[in-house]
């Protein structure tokens, strides 16, 4: 049972920026140019607000018969745990045991639609404020209604475990809001002190872990309709291709066929099942056009700094010139987000209204987008997000809500498309391939005097749907590119970080942590190769160039220091095995790691990871370790192993195996995670954690092989 | 040509007229059978997604044509237990708090089942060649120590297995 009333919209949360995103907050700065402040001070100024409706508690919060609270969530959940984390921050406010309030996904049809995205990493950080205030003023709401009805003074209410209560009277939520149709807004209530807090920092349970052990159909792919129909869409195998031709006739004679759709972009087939579907959309025979030509060797020769227009973004004191000094160049390669659940999406388009459910991590854009190819307005789309088998980036524009809605439409049933996993290796949105010019020289007191870094990269941000027109010339950097490019060392007098932007003939996009991966293990295996010139430690020799007198940098400062001391970091290699350490700052959250590993039988073994976050305040201590041991899963699976190739004009490989991921026999036996809490508010988790990585790797093979490797995957260089 | 088969699944017997002769028990158990748990992720054998337990075996569902299942016991993770019985490698999994997105994760409890159905105690090394899923967002650690976990569960009784039966 769900009660919504009337509710004089007047805005009393008001919020600084609303309506620019936190994309726009960094670009703003890059902006500027020539750039004064430190890279400490931008990242730690990232504008992380939420975008969305954050006045109105009736959108956000409903109540059932039973009690329960719950909370339409604008944001998804994709592994990343913050569902349980917004359930810990509203029933802080609520005055209501965490299993009395349930987090669902919002429909579009609610109202309640995050204005941006799920990504980035934002999402606690972004709504600790608003949503505690949304919670505490639903909160008082009931109160004052609960006052009225009992007959009492306000102040005469208590609220316990979700009751309210005044003498021997009681009423429960949902008694106390049944009937109400006029809700009276308080002021602002004021929020609970971080001393009373009795969920929040807590590690409690993830709320979504009952139905994922036991296998509840949660998934975007789980959905189902009543005489639902599977779709297929034919797409190319080859980099650029154009459809000349397809001949459908044998395809639409094919077992379990209802309709061929050829539609003005695409053809696709609509089977009775998922293998129909598939087989029969081999079966059209398609003519193409494509540049078959094309080689990994032509990409990489592309994708070479120097090529392409360049933006400085960090730049203190003085270029480096003359032949001193040291240069190393680095190249990481195309990546694929490969998460489990591949992409789809189940469409009903009824006369005047189509539902969508899908896994995505932009409900509003889809929303927009299936509306505009149905010629509907948007709130004649309800998209219902479901639970996404992984995000990492993957979902930020998820189009092929489209197709599926246009097969549905031209059947006149629900239709659901997925894509196989061929097409979802084939037409991922990559993480852009980097090549990396490191430059260095010390000074005769044994510190740095330059540092450079000079980075290639396809694109992050800039080709994404997310990004307003007009944005990337004015930045003249990609923002998501950047993520990690400038270098932390501050107390280097002459820095330059300088960014070239070159096109690729494929789809780029955003990868979780964007450029953070790619550019640390640049900066940080030189970082390192300089400690070694200089005959110092790679922990001092960092620690020299980190002023101790800003906020971040002393938070730096601390990781690193805590990282080696928790690791007993040494750089003697002993019995076979060596460390390696790194460090990176994402987003104003620094993280420092060291990995430990040695070689048997000629491959990599990780022994064990020692990761220190300083995320601020953690909001669910035990989730912001399981991110920083997704990251380093992750991060080690793409550094180690992973690796896209053009051949002959096609992006391959196209199944997991040959495209090597991180298994069971690979993963470290042993990741230790230590919380550092610089800070009093929570930051960026999600991410920041995959920095220092694939760095921390290339340093320990550098100790126990005495050759630096400058090319991921990390495992050939062996 | 359909195909009629009964498939016992959990226990329960079905009986199906497969329309298509071909299709994959996956999509059988997916579609026909409404049962949500057992995963699509590549449909080529790959990742692990789909793996149930076919006489007590894991196999890949994806790549298993349904008529095949004919006379034999099928188990999905909807059959491996429940949250009034889990399976101790379920029960294991809640403690250990090892899911994150969780689409991989019943592929890899269905896998971590049949290895302790084996191997009662099994070493690091045991898990390393057995576990051959894949999961995206890095629950590795988490699931390697569960699936100790699990041994230690089912070997003191705390959890009752609900033991797939191998149809033997
Ligand atoms: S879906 Fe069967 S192994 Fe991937
Ligand atoms: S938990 Fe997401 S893929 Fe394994």
């Amino acid at each position: 049972m769900a009660h919504k009333g009337k509710l004089s919209r007047r805005k009393f949360l008001i919020r600084t920026g609303l309506g620019t995103a936190g994309v726009l907050a960094l670009g703003t700065y890059l902006a500027r140019n020539p750039i004064r402040r430190s890279v400490l001070q931008t990242l730690s100024t990232m504008d992380l607000t939420y975008v969305g409706d954050t006045d109105d508690p009736l959108i956000w919060f409903e109540l059932t018969a039973d009690n329960h609270v719950l909370l339409l969530s604008p944001k998804v959940e994709m592994g990343q745990g913050i569902f349980t984390g917004m359930a810990q921050l509203a029933a802080e406010e609520l005055e209501i045991p965490l299993e009395r309030l349930r987090v669902v996904h919002a429909a579009t049809a609610t109202g309640n639609i995050d204005g941006l995205s799920t990504g980035g990493s934002t999402s606690i950080a972004g709504l600790w404020e608003p949503l505690r205030e949304l919670a505490a003023t639903f909160r008082e709401m009931l109160r004052t209604e609960a006052a009225r009805k009992l007959g009492a003074p306000l102040s005469g209410v208590q609220l316990k475990n979700g009751v309210f209560q005044y003498g021997d009277s009681q009423l429960t939520f949902a008694d106390t809001a049944a009937g109400v149709t006029d809700w009276n807004l308080p002021e602002t209530p004021a929020l609970k002190a971080a001393d009373a807090f009795r969920h929040i920092g807590k590690p409690v349970a993830r709320v979504d872990l009952a139905p994922k052990v036991y296998g509840d159909p949660i998934f975007g792919l789980d959905a189902e309709m009543p005489g639902m129909l599977y779709g297929a869409v034919l797409r190319p195998t080859h980099i650029g291709a154009r459809l000349l031709k397809a001949d459908t006739q044998k395809a639409a004679g094919m077992p379990g066929v209802v309709q061929v759709v050829e539609a003005e972009d695409f053809v696709g087939v609509v089977a009775r099942s998922y293998a129909q579907a598939e087989r029969a959309k081999a079966q059209i025979e398609a003519e193409w056009e494509a540049p078959v030509h094309l080689q990994q060797a032509d990409i990489e020769a592309r994708m070479t700094v120097g090529n392409g227009k360049h933006t400085i973004i960090q730049k203190e004191g003085g270029p480096m010139e003359g032949p001193e000094g040291e240069t190393l160049e680095f190249r990481t390669p195309i990546g694929a987000h490969a998460q489990l659940e591949p992409n789809g999406a189940l469409a009903h388009v009824e006369e005047g209204r189509a539902t969508v459910v899908i896994s995505t991590q932009v409900v509003g854009l889809t929303r927009k987008e299936v509306a505009e190819r149905l010629g509907m307005n948007p709130e004649q789309v309800n998209i219902i997000p479901a639970y996404l088998g992984g995000g990492f980036g993957r979902r930020l524009h998820t189009p092929h809500a489209v197709p599926a809605a246009v097969m549905s439409k031209a059947v006149g049933r629900p239709v659901k498309y997925i894509f196989s996993r061929q097409e979802e290796f084939q037409h991922d949105m990559f993480r852009p391939p980097t090549h990396h010019r490191m430059k260095g020289r010390l000074g005769a007191d044994g510190r740095l005097e330059h540092l450079e870094h000079h980075f290639v990269s396809g694109d992050v941000g800039n080709n994404s749907a997310l990004m307003i027109p007009g944005v990337p010339t004015i930045l003249g950097a990609d923002i998501g590119a950047v993520r990690g490019g400038l270098l932390q060392y501050t107390g280097v007098p002459n820095l330059r970080a300088v960014y070239y932007h070159v096109d690729l003939p494929f789809a780029t996009s955003w990868w979780r942590s964007l450029g953070l991966l790619a550019n640390t293990f640049a900066i940080e295996s030189f970082v390192d190769h300089m400690a070694a010139k200089a005959g110092q430690d790679a922990l001092t020799f960092r620690l020299q160039h980190i002023p101790q007198d800003d906020a971040l940098g002393a938070r730096l400062r601390a990781v690193l220091e805590r990282a080696a001391k928790a690791s007993a970091y040494t750089e003697t290699v002993r019995a076979g095995r060596a460390m390696g350490l790194a460090a990176s700052v994402d987003a104003g959250t620094p993280c420092a790691q060291v990995v430990e590993l040695s070689l048997e039988e000629g491959k990599i073994r990780i022994h064990k990871v020692t990761c220190v976050l300083d995320p601020g305040l953690a909001v669910n201590p035990d989730q912001v370790r399981a991110q920083c041991e997704g990251s380093i899963h992750m991060g080690l699976s793409a550094a180690l192993y992973e690796e896209m190739q053009v051949v002959d004009g096609a992006l391959t490989p196209v199944i997991y195996g040959p495209y090597r991921m991180l298994l069971m026999k690979d993963a470290p036996r042993e990741i230790e995670v230590i919380l550092l809490q610089g800070k009093e508010t929570p930051g960026p988790v999600g991410e920041p954690p995959l920095g220092p990585i694939g760095a921390a790797v290339a340093n320990a093979l550098f100790r126990l092989t005495g050759k630096r490797p400058v090319r991921m995957p990390l495992a050939k260089s062996i | 040509m359909p195909v009629k088969v009964t498939l016992t699944v959990n226990k329960t017997v079905h009986h199906l007229e497969l329309e298509d002769p071909e299709m994959p028990l996956l999509w059988a158990i997916r579609d026909l059978l409404g049962l949500k748990a057992t995963k699509f992720g590549c449909g080529k054998a790959a990742c692990g997604a789909c793996t149930l337990l076919v006489d007590g075996v894991p196999v890949r569902s994806c790549s298993y044509p349904a008529r095949l299942g004919k006379g034999k016991t099928i188990t999905t993770l909807e059959g491996l237990g429940t949250q009034a019985e889990p399976h101790p490698v379920q029960q294991a999994w809640i403690e250990e708090i090892v899911p994150q997105c969780g689409y991989c994760q019943p592929g890899f409890m269905m896998a971590a089942a049949a290895l302790l159905k084996r191997v009662s105690n099994p070493t690091d090394d045991d898990i390393d060649q057995n576990i051959l899923n894949v999961c995206r967002c890095g629950t590795h650690t988490r699931i390697r120590k569960a699936i100790h976990k699990a041994a230690t569960l089912a070997q003191t009784g705390q959890a009752q297995p609900n033991t797939p039966e191998d149809g033997a």
